[in-house]
């Protein structure tokens, strides 16, 4: 299981590894393609998987009784999906559907707490760059929370 | 003459969305100079009032196109307006978008945010990447229309999606974070909801778009055009002449402050 | 060409004005104030009377001699009469606009102080119009409240004045040296009975003006406005202004070159519509209305964007201060609220750069 190094160092996402921690998260990955309508997780299933989504597009999703499943994200090129693998109990919040042929990279996430684990300056950087998608996420959703767009009539 | 409107005549109205219209008017006899993208017109209702409404749209053929979202009092009367109707126009008011040395264009655009950056998507670019957001499928402008335009590469995102959706959901700011883009090269235009502008060009600044490359415009009360009213300021800025396009830059501290 | 007119001097010069259609506008007595009015005769001035001024302070006070323009700024300003406090703009039948005829008569002002004459042309810098005919009145006489010095706007007058009148009152009697400043102001003056001024007339009205420089009541920091206005935006102070201001715009409709209008429109039961603009004060809540609401709600941002208006960003927009000092803000400020206090408040608590 292992990810051609060329898709990795193309990740902004990526960019602040250095190329040997690119390996090293390179040889914990696989690159995957989906069909649409794909079922990638569950809510409360095992998270033990996360994707950088290279192309195509995911929904994240959550079930309301009365209005079936409610979708509250979409994650494109270049985002990251999945973080419920981060701290137990390693359990999906939500679930996610592939609404669009996807290719992801897909990373064992098991694997690679253990390679933060054995290399505490892999796992600072790896922080980080987790950091500043979930901060970019949190700040999104904020903003989507104020509801700018509403007709104030 | 400052004051006195001229006559327009409704042609064409096209419900855009469940409260945005777009207008098509031909003058009654004279007609205004021509407009550029980003600038604006004051629209008059009989009886009713006048607001300021950008053009969205620039046929060349001496007719106004405006797209109106009702919003109140005045702008219900104009999007009301139905075929046949008089109107009064005054204009053309205010800055345009700067599209001089373009090389890459990015509009981003939030909700009627979208209607004075349409006319730019025709702008001659060696790129065109629209980013576009909306509260629902259904509050999206002119979506036919950008899906028709295979020079653009088009991001519409919503905030709220439903079944028939298959677009993105969520804020504007994340696919502005991961789009592909050569950002010394790139000239972003953006028109929103003022938070919506300035969380954008955060995300593009962090990007590496140079400050002077992204463009802003502003809205203020506006009641005459020609910076008689004095309602229109913002800062230093009577936003009516200076405005509604700004460099970032200039607006930044503005928009910062608060009740400014 | 000077002049020396007596009583009977400015009497005819009204006369004459009046006799060339003009309308002639200064101050009178009325309601326990020193107004504006039209004047039929130099009778109608408000002779032996001045007043006494104060934050939020005014009345008007018996002089101890019959002096015709011994009082500072009432209030009223000429923008009463130049941009008019409700005027139409346009009507309309729903599928023609007509402008609204322009009534405006041919204004001679008598009586335009130093402060007064350069508000005159601030005003028509944003609001345009036709030139009055100007009388000006020298200023010998600053009142408490009076900071035109520290704005560069008096007390002598500037430019803009077709004759400048300076009022003495001493054993040689009760005269007005009459100077043109126009050839307009010259040909009025040939039109009138006085005597050609002496050498000694012009020193003593010179010396009166320079000597009521000294006389200010208040003072503006010697700083640049602009930038200390500019530097202060997110200041505290203004937390502590809006404590006493109770945003009734008094300050708005007061000051001489304060020119913000609001359109309203009204109908008729015929179909037929109205268009006109009325004085607007910043501080109404409905001033900054975007669809939706207000952008300035707090009585600080209210004072903030008046007080910054007046005395920095009129800079940005025209070129020049939106402050002439004539004081009347302060006197008409029911919390006696004082822009020259405050903005030294400013200035105390800024470092403004500049090496």
């Amino acid at each position: 299981m292992t990810t051609p190094m060329t898709k990795l160092d193309v990740l902004p996402l990526l960019a602040r590894l250095t190329h040997s921690q690119r390996a090293a998260v390179a040889g914990v990955s696989r690159i995957e393609t989906y069909e649409a309508g794909t079922r990638l997780f569950e809510e409360g299933g095992l998270a033990d998987q996360c994707w950088v989504i290279l192309a195509g597009c995911v929904m994240v999703d959550t079930q309301v009784p009365g209005r079936g499943r409610v979708v509250l994200q979409s994650i494109g090129p270049g985002e990251l999906l999945g973080w419920s693998w981060l701290l137990p109990p390693y359990q999906w919040h939500f679930g996610a559907t592939v609404v669009s042929p996807t290719r992801a990279v897909v990373v064992d996430t098991q694997a690679l707490r253990m390679l933060a684990d054995e290399d505490p300056a892999l796992g600072y950087q790896l922080s980080q760059i987790l950091l500043e998608a979930l901060l970019n996420r949190l700040q999104a959703t904020r903003i989507r929370l104020l509801d700018l767009y509403r007709n104030p009539a | 003459m400052t004051w006195l409107p001229t006559p327009y005549r409704v042609v064409t109205r096209t419900v855009e969305t469940h409260d945005s219209a777009t207008l098509v008017l031909r003058p009654v006899a004279e007609s205004l100079p021509t407009f550029r993208p980003g600038q604006f017109a004051m629209l008059y209702a009989h009886g009713v009032g006048e607001v300021p409404i950008s053009v969205s749209g620039i046929p060349g053929d001496g007719t106004l196109v405006h797209t109106i979202r009702a919003v109140g009092a005045v702008s219900r009367a104009l999007h009301d307006a139905a075929q046949g109707t008089v109107l009064g126009a005054r204009g053309p008011f205010g800055t345009a978008w700067r599209l001089d040395d373009v090389e890459d264009l990015l509009v981003v655009a939030g909700g009627i945010g979208l209607a004075p950056l349409r006319p730019v998507l025709t702008h001659p670019a060696r790129r065109t990447v629209l980013v576009a957001g909306a509260r629902t499928p259904q509050d999206l402008l002119y979506e036919k229309e950008i899906v028709s335009l295979s020079d653009v590469e088009a991001v519409l995102t919503v905030d709220r999606g439903d079944h028939d959706w298959h677009g993105r959901i969520g804020f504007v700011t994340e696919p502005l974070a991961s789009v592909p883009l050569d950002p010394a090269c790139t000239t972003a235009l953006l028109c929103g909801p003022e938070p919506m502008m300035r969380f954008c060009a955060r995300t593009l600044l962090g990007r590496g778009v140079p400050a002077g490359r992204i463009q802003v415009s502003l809205e203020r009360n506006m009641q005459c055009g020609v910076g008689l009213c004095g309602h229109c300021q913002l800062g230093p800025m009577l936003l009516c002449r200076e405005g509604p396009v700004v460099p970032y830059p200039v607006a930044e501290p503005l928009l910062l402050a608060k009740e400014l | 060409m000077n002049l020396v007119l007596d009583l009977d001097g400015l009497d005819a010069l009204i006369r004459v004005l009046r006799d060339d259609g003009r309308v002639v506008v200064g101050p009178v007595l009325r309601d326990n104030a020193i107004t504006l009015a039209e004047l039929d005769s130099a009778a109608d001035l408000p002779g032996g009377w001045g007043v006494e001024i104060g934050a939020g302070h005014y009345r008007v006070r018996k002089r101890d001699d019959a002096a015709v323009f011994g009082h500072s700024a009432g209030p009223q300003s000429w923008k009463r009469f130049l941009h008019p406090p409700r005027r139409v703009l346009m009507s309309s039948d729903g599928n023609e606009f007509r402008t609204a005829q322009d009534t405006a008569p041919d204004y001679a002002f008598l009586g335009v102080r130093a402060c007064d004459l350069a508000a005159i042309a601030k005003l028509r810098q944003v609001v345009g119009g036709p030139a009055p005919f100007v009388i000006a009145a020298q200023c010998t006489e600053p009142g408490e409240l009076c900071f035109c010095a520290s704005m560069g706007c008096g007390p002598a007058a500037g430019p803009g004045y077709d004759v400048a009148l300076t009022e003495r009152i001493d054993s040689g009697g009760h005269r007005f040296l009459a100077a043109a400043g126009t050839v307009e102001g010259t040909r009025l003056l040939d039109r009138l009975p006085g005597r050609a001024a002496t050498q000694e007339d012009i020193t003593l009205a010179a010396q009166d003006v320079d000597a009521a420089a000294q006389r200010m009541g208040r003072a503006m920091p010697e700083v640049d406005l602009r930038d200390l206005l500019a530097a202060n935006r997110d200041s505290a102070h203004w937390e502590a202004v809006a404590e006493r201001c109770l945003t009734c715009g008094n300050c708005t409709m007061v000051c001489p070159t304060c020119f913000c209008v609001s359109v309203e429109d009204t109908t008729d039961l015929d179909g037929n519509a109205e268009r006109s603009q009325r004085w607007a004060s910043c501080f109404e809540i409905d001033f900054s209305y975007l669809h939706g609401g207000a952008v300035r709600t707090s009585g600080a941002a209210r004072y903030r964007q008046w007080m910054t208006h007046k005395l920095g960003t009129w800079r940005d927009q025209f070129g020049t201060s939106g402050c002439v000092g004539c004081g009347r803000c302060i006197a008409w400020c029911p919390a006696g609220i004082d822009i020259t206090e405050e903005a030294a408040a400013l200035a105390e608590t800024t470092q403004l750069g500049g090496e």
